[in-house]
């Protein structure tokens, strides 16, 4: 069988391109790897190398012809122990006009698509009617509220998770030896040592990164910045690899990893570190964004984060960490993630947020 | 005259320099038993043939978007990943091919892949760059250059966290070798004692910038120097020497060394992507390569040596050309993904 070399699409947009030179004549042996032709397409002049092996038979496209159509029939190769002659010449005609369908379809894909598609915006109006029905867990009656600050709270719900399941790590700046910068990690390294607290250098990218690798291979980490103003050194693992992969992968691999620490408005420290991050976040798809308010809301939130198998990007208001809430003393407290909470008593009326990506 | 040759005694006598920490011993080409280099042989070739077939579907329009080849580097793959076990990980950037396939995942569901269809091994959603296999421990496929060596890291992390005994092999190119986040990886990888060998496969060009002009220390081996991380330079050409060093380099880092740098010297014979005319270096530098140091004729070469016929090689490429080309047929007509899949696997759970 004589194997019919085509005209090749040498970028993503040639169509057409001129047939420059060949390097090769009737007659000659060709094996994988050889230059057949110089083809010019609409960047730049290209090489075209043999994929076949065998002797040239007819090279049906004379050199310097202009506007040769992708998927055209350009020459013939007879294959090992063919006689060239015979596999040789008579053509069928060659029909310029004529392109593979898969051509059709690729010429098409720069128009837009003929047919309806179901965008997101239904499932989400239909999450949303769901979504109405669901409640914040019932509080028990009689259930004893105590009193914690917002810092005491996340460091529980770290610490009650990292007791529950050892694939959970928390990592980052000065959250071991030195407690947290901001002391939310408080005695989790006396009570989990140092394989499970552990101190980075500063380096965000790089831990960002590791903590996502780590996560791709099956753990559970919690990195946490100093503040997400440091963050935006490390946003491109956040975005391209934490929160891209399960869809590029097809499902296949997971991301679950939790990044917290303090974000948006903190006093007297100027615009780097005053600034907040949830829209950014909230933009990406692929990423779950949680920024709790109270106490309450931010240890049953984290504890839920911590146990999503989704990457989440969690929020924390700097300047709330040393203030004193209620919180249900439960012994396994955990918030639904998006689901608004109501606070029919105020003291302050704020809503939980939580931003689900579209 | 008389003064040189006494100057050379002395100088023999002298001792070698002592290194001021443990290095590991210079790597030693691989013995391979018969069985072995036909492995080799039927690996590299086996990666040339598909990735010439993918070249050619990209020329006929069925792949789209971008596509790098691996055609000329078999020999670094193919060696190294042949002294992994089960337990090991593998991590790449965005040539990442032939590494897939020496995971044991199979041609069709690469090729598929690279068609954009639904059967492809990442559903159609990932393309030539975003490959993923956790079944086979091959964690990608990485798209932004650099980002597999943090990732790298990190999966050593978990490999020495759950104490599984795996080591990562994390590749990256000449080019990836200027990212600042390479360094950070490096630093906390050593400072932890991560089992984790950083693969440069050094191909001489970064796209179209060659090594020299982009590296002031174009000795990429020596990258590790000021984290301690040694490194190793090897002939990325020739499979023995790849396997030889993967032996060195996986002793060093399951002893609980640390990491290990190997620098693989190789050459892409293609463009950079299918759409570079690569005209930053000459017909006749490529051709050369090719006819002084391919890594597959060279293991033919071994192989004819240890008496193995002609006949028996062309069956193996036959068997070889009859699966690249049936996993091209099933990539062209397995059907493409429903519309409705673009907006599936954003997120794993339901909120």
């Amino acid at each position: 069988m004589a194997i019919d070399i085509k005209m090749p699409a040498l970028s993503p947009t040639m169509e057409e391109g001129t047939l420059a030179k060949w390097l090769v004549k009737e007659g000659d042996t060709v094996k994988s790897g050889d230059i057949l032709a110089e083809i010019e397409t609409d960047k730049a002049t290209m090489e075209f190398e043999a994929v076949d092996e065998g002797t040239v038979a007819a090279i049906l496209i004379p050199e310097g012809t202009d506007a040769v159509k992708v998927g055209e029939v350009i020459m013939r190769i007879a294959e090992e122990g063919e006689d060239a002659s015979a596999a040789s010449p008579k053509p069928e005609p060659v029909t310029r006009a004529e392109k593979p369908e898969v051509q059709e379809q690729a010429a098409e894909s720069g128009t837009p698509v003929p047919h309806k598609v179901e965008t997101g915006a239904r499932q989400m109006f239909e999450a949303a009617k769901h979504d109405a029905e669901v409640r914040d867990p019932e509080i028990p009656a009689g259930t004893e509220m105590v009193k914690l600050t917002l810092r005491e709270a996340l460091r529980d719900a770290m610490a009650e998770e990292m007791r529950a399941d050892d694939r959970v790590f928390v990592m980052g700046e000065e959250v071991a030896q030195y407690q947290g910068a901001y002391k939310v990690t408080q005695g989790l390294l006396d009570e989990f040592g140092d394989r499970r607290v552990i101190d980075t250098p500063i380096t965000e990218y790089g831990f960002a990164g590791v903590g996502t690798g780590a996560a791709m291979g099956g753990l559970k980490p919690i990195v946490e910045f100093m503040t997400f103003n440091f963050a935006m050194q490390a946003i491109d693992h956040i975005v391209n690899s934490a929160a891209k992969t399960n869809y590029m992968s097809g499902g296949q691999m997971r991301c679950p990893i939790v990044f917290r620490g303090p974000n948006g408005a903190a006093s007297r420290v100027a615009a780097q570190h005053s600034q907040n991050y949830g829209p950014w976040y909230a933009s990406v798809p692929g990423l779950i964004v949680i920024a709790p308010y109270d106490a309450s809301d931010a240890k049953g939130l984290l504890k839920a984060a911590i146990r999503s198998q989704d990457p989440v990007v969690f929020l924390e208001n700097e300047l709330l960490y040393g203030r004193t809430f209620e919180v249900p003393k439960l012994d396994d407290w955990v918030l639904p993630i998006g689901k608004a909470g109501s606070r029919s008593k105020p003291p302050t009326g704020w809503p939980r947020k939580a931003w689900t990506p579209r | 005259m008389a003064k040189a040759p006494a100057r050379n005694a002395r100088t023999k006598t002298a001792p070698p320099p002592t290194p001021n920490r443990e290095r590991p011993a210079e790597p030693q080409l691989y013995t391979a038993s018969k069985e072995e280099l036909l492995k080799f042989y039927h690996d590299m070739l086996l990666i040339r043939r598909f990735e010439e077939k993918a070249g050619q579907l990209y020329g006929l329009g069925l792949i789209g978007g971008f596509c790098h080849l691996y055609i000329g580097q078999e020999a670094v793959a193919v060696g190294l990943q042949s002294a992994l076990t089960e337990k090991d990980s593998v991590i790449t950037g965005y040539r990442d091919h032939g590494h897939m396939l020496l995971c044991g995942i199979p041609p069709k569901d690469v090729m598929a892949e690279l068609t954009g269809r639904a059967a492809g091994i990442s559903k159609g959603k990932g393309g030539s760059m975003h490959m993923f296999s956790v079944e086979h421990k091959f964690y990608g496929g990485h798209g932004i250059v650099g980002a597999q060596v943090s990732l790298g890291a990190g999966l050593g992390f978990a490999h020495k966290y759950s104490g599984d005994g795996g080591v990562c092999l994390a590749y990256f190119g000449d080019g990836a070798a200027n990212q600042g986040q390479v360094y950070e990886a490096f630093n906390m990888a050593e400072l932890w004692k991560l089992p984790v060998i950083f693969v440069i496969e050094n191909n001489q060009y970064a796209m179209g910038t060659s090594v020299n002009r982009a590296s002031s220390e174009d000795q990429l081996y020596r990258r590790g120097e000021s984290f301690r991380i040694p490194g190793l330079q090897v002939d990325g050409m020739d499979v023995l020497a790849a396997r030889g060093a993967a032996e060195e380099a996986l002793a060093w880092v399951r002893a609980g060394k640390g990491p290990i740098i190997l620098e693989m010297k190789t050459y892409r014979y293609r463009g950079h992507s299918m759409s570079d005319p690569a005209k930053y270096r000459s017909r006749e530098e490529v051709q050369s390569v090719r006819d002084k140091s391919d890594p597959i004729e060279h293991v033919k070469k071994l192989l004819e040596a240890e008496g193995v016929k002609e006949d028996e090689l062309k069956a193996v490429e036959a068997e070889i050309r009859r699966q690249v080309n049936e996993s091209a047929d099933f990539a062209e007509n397995t059907p493409e993904p429903e519309p409705q899949e673009l907006y599936t696997d954003v997120l794993v759970e339901t909120y």
